[in-house]
């Protein structure tokens, strides 16, 4: 699945323009991403959660070479499906 | 920001009604939630990619009462960051 399939799956719901949606779909994860790059997490119920962690500096070896080199302090992007999302990719062969 | 604040910002930033970027939020994110759940892979350029990955089943053990107990298999959805994203996240957009 792509943008295209999404803005298709749209389209059939509403009745604008495929040219529309696809803009209110670039909106949808600008919107999105701008909360994260704020560290403001975004909570989809039933699909999942997008959170951003600290993590702090640390001791790391460059596994090729074997040296020690620092890992920098990073903020790093993590999704965490809601139970519903896990539930329903795991219903069909049980 | 939760679901009905993004709706709030969608509807706000597409001149649309609370009701029309509900509607469409709730596909977008329905429509991504059908696709995991066949096993597709999605694609979204420039926020990121959701796969489904398949873990085996493991013997387990109940930390509580020490009881072994069966893990089944199970799929979970994973989120790979986008690089651009990945890297506005830690910069925090600078």
């Amino acid at each position: 699945m792509t943008k295209v399939d999404i803005v298709e799956n749209i389209y059939e719901k509403v009745g604008f323009s495929k040219k529309e949606v696809a803009k209110i779909v670039e909106y949808i994860f600008d919107i999105i991403k701008d909360s994260l790059i704020k560290e403001d997490k975004i909570k989809i119920s039933g699909f999942g959660n997008f959170v951003v962690r600290k993590k702090r500096s640390r001791r790391g070896r460059n596994p090729q070479t074997g040296s020690d080199i620092e890992i920098t302090a990073r903020r790093i992007l993590t999704f965490k499906p809601s139970q519903v999302l896990k539930g329903a990719l795991n219903r069909k062969e049980s | 920001m939760n679901k009905a604040e993004l709706i709030t910002k969608v509807s706000e930033k597409a001149n649309v009604t609370q009701k029309v970027a509900k509607v469409i939020v709730d596909t977008l994110f329905d429509g991504m939630k059908e696709s995991l759940e066949k096993g597709e892979r999605i694609e979204i350029r420039g926020f990121g990619s959701f796969v489904v990955r398949n873990y085996g089943g493991y013997k387990g053990r109940n930390p509580k009462t020490g009881e072994i107990v069966d893990v089944p298999p199970k799929k979970l959805p994973f989120f790979k960051v986008g690089k651009e994203l990945k890297e506005m996240v830690n910069t925090g957009g600078a």
